[in-house]
């Protein structure tokens, strides 16, 4: 699992816990707070997007030719040069672009001839019920698994807990995918191979947000929420253990970190059991962090989702990603990109937000 | 022989020192002592030592030719004569994977020489002038940040075009930002030092100091930082070579191999399983290194 | 009783052969860093670090053997019957509950009370520590609050339950010394009223010998000398008598202060 090793999540939390605690509690500090934060958002966004804008400029390809084939002639070239703005200056082009993005025309895929938005929208929510499922997999395996590795530290749980944890971090994904088809498909036959959805439940169920777990509950259609279901469990389990590898460890340190503080003693000097120190007065102190590092987790997973997507041919962001590569449809791959980086910056300010709310500190 | 050894031991091993350099040398020595003494990490070392050697006799410890096609042998099963069986075009894979640790190698140096430097000024530079400077790279180090590194790798190996020289570039631009966050946390800790004031007192300017005092002492945390992202390299590139990017056929690499090896999955399950397990270790092994290291040289991890 | 600590070149002992006896009075235990006596007072609780080992020919609290008591005896102890005052509020109280939430914990824990009782008793535990406007401070949190109003918290919560023992270890150390004063008159007030026995760990030797009644010398792990608090002058041993002698005082001026000399036979023992 790659993409979750981000300079140790605690290097960045640290660094903004300072800039949380100093501030004042008045309305207007709190005001202030926010207007920074909302800046630093925007020139992230900003950022994001100008590497897609230079990314897309950097490809060998000629653009032109992309759209009217090798074969026209100059003058239908010059024309189509001059509709795609190419003639104009860089930032020009530049700011076309950010309005094409706010109006969220990502382009045209030269692939499927849609809207690359209409593509994404379309792909977009498969993919989160697949991050979505292996994130709470992960947390739901990693977090406890972390913290009882702490409290034990040293004894056979705890390097066990530490193996697994490394050896999921050192897994390339896309074989662990393979393997696990391999294994539990082709010689057990204990889980579909590919696909979201069985051929003879295609089409069944058409709903509104097409994350098709949502829309076959709300449908009532219960024989296509567990076919679904029974396709997304192979995939989910292998993200969620690269998940799982990446919070077990996070929770193992934080763990450890708040037991060698005093009021640990005070506690244990009231006389508390060991599992209301650990649960009412430890874990509440890590709450906020487990908070921030599933949200990253969740990130993190994206780049997996692209690999086993691919590997399961799962219908989402991911395999639309490679196929868009595989054909070198660049709007598509831009417009992916950019899309998982929005959705990325999403879920740092929304764990943010909650951050805020929760920490008594920072109030 | 072994008396020497146990000499040079002995050697090494007492306080009692005559010169700079013994002392830096003990230092070394116990530091090493310590690390070998630590079974995982030991058996880290030793896959990584095993790669680095492979990598280079890959010439004389292959006993096919790596990319000689023979259509009439494809899709064999492991044997005394092909020790990992063929691959679709007949090709041996156990001769693709020795040379696929070439190139497996290649990359991660290669990416690794890139990042540690750039990645070390960046970070120094923002810790040691602050202020504007500052804000701005780590606003620029944030934006690399927010993406998930393959997607971003992904991108930039797209629109560089595929080749092996491409996706170094393209692995380099994502894994930089941690190293330089490092870097500034490091400098940042020792920028108001005693020392380096004195230093600038005495009218050192800033280049120098960075490179003579700030270097040597971030170095150790820098070091074992790159040695555990070695382990995200390799599979970041194994990952864009799944996905059709990077080192390009015929050349063997590790992560290229397992993908075309996925269509033949029933019938020929080792041309998969071997390349993933190899990447699986090495990866591995990098991991278990760095985080000996780790334990070596802060001992608050113990 | 003797503690000792495992280390990579053999056992460190830090605690050697202490032994003494503390009724329904107050003992100070005077020494350096390094001198033992926090190690000590945790170990009488058996709360002493992962790895210690607490060795004793007997540990005797009223009618419980301390060393034969099994773990879940020694948590019924703690906190209703032996209690510990830790030296910083900041540290020492858990930053994400509330104060009051913190002192309920303690009378729930122990005497079984309903929520409400609790914080009935909580109250009124904050008033007799001289808190004023109990109910708005029972919602804060401990970053709250300041440095004296925090040991008063501390001095609520270990005894809201009515232990008879109490160790303090370094209570007024983390304090300005004009608070100082407040939290120790609250202290006395309350040992006096209930008539518990008080164990008043410290490194300042004024401070001990004006509040207790008793005081223990500590030194690299060994009591070296036991006097009444008002006999301190009269004390014996050099480390002693070093000790009081650094001590400036106005009514006796000197141009200098002595300076400790350790004489390495007071380790022999």
């Amino acid at each position: 699992m790659t993409a979750i090793d981000k300079g140790q999540a605690d290097v960045s939390i640290s660094q903004t816990h300072n800039s949380r605690s100093s501030a004042g509690a008045s309305w207007l500090g709190g005001l202030r707070k926010l207007a920074t934060s909302f800046a630093v958002i925007l020139t992230t966004l900003l950022g994001l997007l100008v590497i897609t804008f230079v990314i897309g400029r950097m490809v060998p390809a000629d653009p032109v030719i992309a759209v009217i084939g090798d074969q026209a002639d100059q003058a239908t070239y010059d024309r189509v040069f001059q509709q795609m703005g190419l003639d104009k200056p860089l930032y020009q082009q530049f700011a076309t672009y950010i309005g094409n993005i706010g109006q969220l025309d990502f382009g045209q895929s030269n692939v499927t001839k849609n809207a690359v938005s209409s593509d994404l929208a379309r792909v977009f929510p498969a993919t989160l019920e697949l991050a979505t499922l292996a994130t709470l997999i992960g947390a739901a395996f990693g977090i406890p698994l972390g913290i009882v590795s702490a409290v034990r530290k040293g004894t056979w749980v705890d390097h066990l807990a530490r193996f697994v944890g490394l050896l999921g971090h050192s897994t390339p994904i896309f074989w662990l995918g393979t393997i696990v088809i391999l294994i539990f498909y082709a010689k057990f036959g204990l889980i579909p191979g590919s696909g979201r959805l069985d051929v003879y439940n295609e089409g069944l169920v058409e709903g509104p947000t097409n994350s098709l777990l949502i829309d076959a509950v709300i449908a009532g259609e219960w024989g296509v929420f567990f076919d679904v279901l029974h396709h997304v469990l192979a995939p989910a389990l292998i993200l969620g253990y690269a998940a799982m590898a990446y919070l077990s460890r996070m929770s193992r340190s934080f763990m450890l970190e708040q037991l060698r503080q005093e009021y640990i003693l005070t506690a244990k000097a009231k006389g508390l059991d060991q599992h209301t120190i650990i649960w009412r007065h430890a874990f509440r102190n890590i709450r906020v962090q487990l908070l921030t590092i599933v949200a990253l987790a969740y990130c993190g997973l994206l780049d997996g989702t692209v690999l086993i997507e691919t590997v399961f041919s799962w219908p989402g962001l991911g395999q639309y990603l490679t196929s868009a590569l595989f054909f070198a449809d660049m709007n598509a791959v831009l417009g992916s990109v950019l899309l998982i980086g929005l959705i990325s910056i999403a879920i740092n300010l929304l764990s943010d937000i909650v951050y805020r709310f929760l920490d008594p500190r920072t109030r | 022989m072994t008396t020497y050894f146990g000499n040079l031991h002995d050697w090494l091993i007492s306080e009692d020192f005559s010169s700079n350099r013994q002392a830096r040398l003990h230092k070394a020595y116990l530091l090493w002592l310590s690390l070998v003494s630590n079974p995982l990490a030991l058996a880290g070392l030793v896959v990584v030592v095993a790669l680095v050697i492979v990598s280079a006799l890959a010439p004389w410890l292959s006993n096919h030719d790596p990319i000689a096609q023979d259509l009439a042998l494809a899709l064999k099963p492991p044997s005394a004569e092909y020790w990992f069986g063929t691959d679709e075009f007949g090709r041996d894979v156990y001769s693709r994977l020795i040379y696929g640790a070439r190139t497996t190698l290649y990359i991660s140096i290669l990416v690794t020489v890139i990042v540690g430097p750039i990645g070390f000024v960046i970070g120094a530079t923002a810790g040691y002038l602050g202020g504007w400077v500052d804000v701005v790279l780590m606003r620029i180090t944030d934006i690399f940040l927010s993406f998930p590194s393959l997607v971003l790798a992904l991108a930039f190996s797209a629109a560089l075009g595929p080749g092996i020289e491409n996706a170094v570039i393209a692995i380099a631009l994502t894994v930089w930002p941690p190293i330089a966050r490092l870097a500034r946390a490091e400098t940042l800790t020792f920028r108001q030092a005693d020392f380096v004031v004195a230093a600038e007192l005495q009218g050192a300017g800033m280049r120098r100091i960075l490179l003579r005092h700030i270097v040597p002492l971030c170095a150790p945390s820098i070091i074992i930082r790159l040695t555990l992202n070695m382990s995200s390299i390799i599979l970041t590139a194994a990952g864009l070579g799944f996905l059709g990017l990077g080192a390009q056929p015929p050349m063997p690499e590790w992560g290229a191999m397992a993908a075309s090896g996925r269509q033949y999955l029933l019938e020929a399950w080792w041309l998969t399983t071997v390349p993933g397990l190899a990447i699986l270790i090495v990866s591995l092994a990098f991991n278990l290194l760095g985080d000996g290291l780790r334990d070596i040289m802060d001992p608050r991890n113990a | 009783m003797s503690v000792q600590f495992p280390s990579l070149s053999g056992a460190v002992t830090a605690v050697r052969n202490v032994s003494f006896k503390v009724g329904r009075e107050k003992v100070g235990i005077i020494g350096e860093s390094g001198s033992g006596k926090s190690t000590t007072g945790r170990a009488i609780m058996r709360l002493q670090p992962q790895g210690a080992l607490v060795t004793a020919d007997r540990m005797q609290f009223e009618d419980v053997d301390l060393l034969a008591a099994s773990e879940p005896q020694m948590r019924n102890i703690r906190g209703s019957r032996i209690s510990m005052i830790l030296q910083d509020p900041k540290y020492s109280l858990n930053p994400v509950m509330t104060v009051g939430e913190q002192i309920s914990e303690t009378v729930i824990l122990h005497e079984h009370v309903s929520k409400r009782e609790a914080r009935t008793r909580t109250l009124a535990m904050l008033e007799r520590v001289n808190i004023r406007d109990p109910e708005r401070v029972y919602t804060l949190f401990p970053h709250e609050v300041s440095g004296g109003m925090g040991q008063r918290i501390m001095i609520s919560m270990m005894l809201i339950s009515q232990p008879s023992l109490i160790i303090a270890d370094e209570p007024t150390s983390a304090l300005d010394v004009t608070v100082r004063q407040q939290v120790l008159s609250i202290l006395d007030d309350l040992v006096t009223e209930r008539n518990i026995g008080l164990i008043f760990i410290s490194h300042d030797l004024n401070l001990v010998r004006s509040f207790c009644d008793r005081v223990l010398i500590m030194y690299a792990g060994r009591i070296v000398e036991t006097l009444d608090a008002d006999k301190l002058e009269q004390a014996s041993h050099p480390y002693t008598r070093g000790l009081l002698n650094a001590l400036p005082s106005l009514e006796h001026p000197r141009d200098r202060l002595e300076v400790l000399k350790r004489d390495p036979q007071w380790l022999e023992n």
